[in-house]
């Protein structure tokens, strides 16, 4: 495989064609974050509902490139119905993964290990972090709130 | 122009096998510039205004040339030209120094959605201190400022018209010495970012007769990090300056102080000495190539990709019309970012972004957009690959479903 073909695999274009759970929601008992990389325009919004320490819903819109807008759908389905502590492994493991740096391997990242491609772009690690970061502040402000 | 002995100018080519298509950004630098920095850094080094011994009297000569070639190369007098750290630094010099004291509630400030944010916001924050509205001037269909759509948003409550001389997405020229004259007729003061057009178009401000005008080095082959501020004597002298400090003051006693005359009035702390006297270089250099050569070779660039792309069904350019030399486009159903992966894949440097316009992103209605922009050093070899590189990308992505 090339490195394009790396980058944009089959599996992460399929996530950007067809994002799952797309479109947010009004109810009040999911936390919001926005985040918007001034430089490229990349502008994510996630959604998480989270209820007895378990996150039982994630949501998210936005608009920005393949690798950005697909990574929010990843996620979604990746850490739903995960307690907020093991989510939050994933993220962390997943950022140490995209920058190339050591990661509990044993975690079972199933399509968001697509994302390895992108440690070879190092200009487009920010685009595949963008919707974890934002996902991270949605379950991190519940922690507060407790 | 022969294009192949330029490139040898530019040592960044030494080792880079790049087609730099992102001079609107920022432009390369020539051997000659980086000698000069490096000439005062090794044989100078010493402060300027400051200090009677030798050195300090040479770098501050070299520093007045640059500032004497700079006022010539605009046709403005030694006076009326400030170093300022960008074309940045020198719109806000003129929203704060000039606008924040001249300005009341009712007042009008035009600008347009072609604007950078660097002559957006500081009028926005402006109006916003002194209760002065920000006006647009209507754009064309195409995106353009046109002298009618201007009449029609000048009124007698304008005080400041503040617009793009070329715009620096699409590229187009405003008429700026007819709206200068209206604006004129009411009084208001005008302000050019002159940021796409002094690395491109001859300027001469008398004949504008712009109150202010702005524009970087680092876009015309200079140092980064250096703007310079044009501004009629007598706007300078009643201006404000926005910075108070060593070199800016005449006298400073405990009961009060008093300025300099401009341009030191502006130009408080010791200044980028090297960037300011190697600026000297890069206005040589382009005043050898000439600008009637320069525009030639950058529309003939243009034209090239412009005959390739109107070939490529699923390219979308925004500014076919543009006398400059910039193509703004796009390939449709794919963000511009991941096309600039591809491209920089085969060593393409161009922009993919909002380009600091976002009103004008909006105007567009679009996210971002690609923008490929030429200067001196650009061949038709850099087009060939750009167009190789554009089609791959369209096939990339559309294998991949897009
Ligand atoms: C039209 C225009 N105005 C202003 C600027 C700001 O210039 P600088 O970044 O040198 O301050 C730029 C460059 O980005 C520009 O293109």
């Amino acid at each position: 495989m090339n490195r394009l073909e790396n980058l944009y695999r089959k599996i992460i274009m399929d996530h950007y064609k067809n994002p799952r759970n797309k479109g947010l929601t009004d109810d009040t008992r999911y936390k919001q974050e926005h985040i918007k990389n001034p430089s490229c325009g990349d502008d994510v919004t996630i959604q998480s509902f989270v209820e007895d320490g378990v996150v039982k819903d994630i949501r998210h819109d936005g608009s920005g490139c393949s690798i950005c807008c697909s990574s929010a759908s990843v996620l979604s389905v990746l850490l739903k119905d995960r307690p907020v502590k093991e989510a939050l492994a994933f993220s962390e493991n997943y950022t140490k993964m995209i920058a190339n740096q050591p990661y509990d391997e044993t975690l079972e990242f199933e399509d968001a290990l697509a994302y390895q491609g992108v440690r070879k772009f190092p200009a487009r690690t920010k685009c595949a972090t963008i919707a974890w970061k934002a996902f991270e502040s949605t379950v991190k402000v519940e922690d507060n709130d407790e | 122009m022969e294009s192949l002995s330029l490139k040898k100018d530019f040592p960044v080519f030494d080792q880079n096998d790049i087609a730099y298509l992102d001079t609107a950004a920022t432009s390369l630098t020539p051997r000659s510039v980086i000698g000069k920095l490096t000439d005062y850094y090794n044989n100078y080094s010493a402060n300027v205004h400051r200090g009677v011994y030798r050195l300090s009297h040479e770098a501050t000569e070299l520093y007045n040339a640059t500032r004497e070639a700079t006022a010539r190369f605009i046709n403005a007098e030694f006076e009326e030209i400030v170093f300022t750290r960008g074309a940045s630094s020198a719109l806000n010099l003129v929203a704060f120094g000039y606008g924040l004291s001249n300005l009341n509630p009712g007042d009008e400030i035009i600008i347009s959605e072609l604007e950078h944010h660097s002559n957006f916001l500081p009028w926005q924050q402006v109006a916003k201190k002194t209760g002065a509205k920000v006006v647009y001037v209507p754009l064309s269909e195409e995106g353009r400022i046109e002298v009618e759509a201007f009449a029609s948003v000048l009124n007698e409550n304008t005080k400041i018209v503040a617009l793009t001389h070329v715009s620096n997405v699409m590229g187009y020229i405003t008429p700026i010495k007819a709206i200068t004259e209206l604006a004129h007729s009411q009084n208001a003061v005008v302000c050019v970012d002159a940021a796409q057009s002094a690395p491109h178009l001859q300027i001469d401000v008398k004949e504008i007769d712009c109150d202010f005008l702005a524009f970087s080095s680092h876009k015309m082959l200079g140092p980064k990090g250096l703007g310079v501020l044009y501004g009629k004597k007598k706007r300078l002298e009643n201006m404000e300056p926005v910075e108070y400090g060593g070199d800016m003051v005449e006298t400073a006693s405990k009961d009060g102080s008093t300025w300099q005359a401009p341009p030191l009035k502006f130009e408080t702390g010791t200044p980028p000495i090297a960037s300011v006297v190697a600026f000297f270089e890069a206005l040589r250099y382009l005043q050898n190539i000439g600008f009637v050569a320069l525009k030639e070779h950058e529309q003939r660039l243009k034209k090239y990709v412009l005959d390739a792309f109107s070939n490529i069904e699923s390219v979308k350019v925004y500014n076919p019309t543009s006398e400059t030399g910039m193509v703004t486009f796009n390939i449709e159903g794919v963000h511009p970012h991941d096309v600039v992966t591809v491209l920089d894949e085969d060593n393409i440097a161009l922009r993919a972004g909002h380009h600091c316009a976002q009103p004008l992103m909006q105007w567009l209605g679009v996210v971002a957009t690609l923008r490929a922009s030429f200067y001196v050093y650009n061949t038709l070899e850099d087009c060939d690959r750009l167009i190789e590189s554009v089609k791959k990308a369209v096939t990339f992505f559309k294998e991949a479903g897009l």
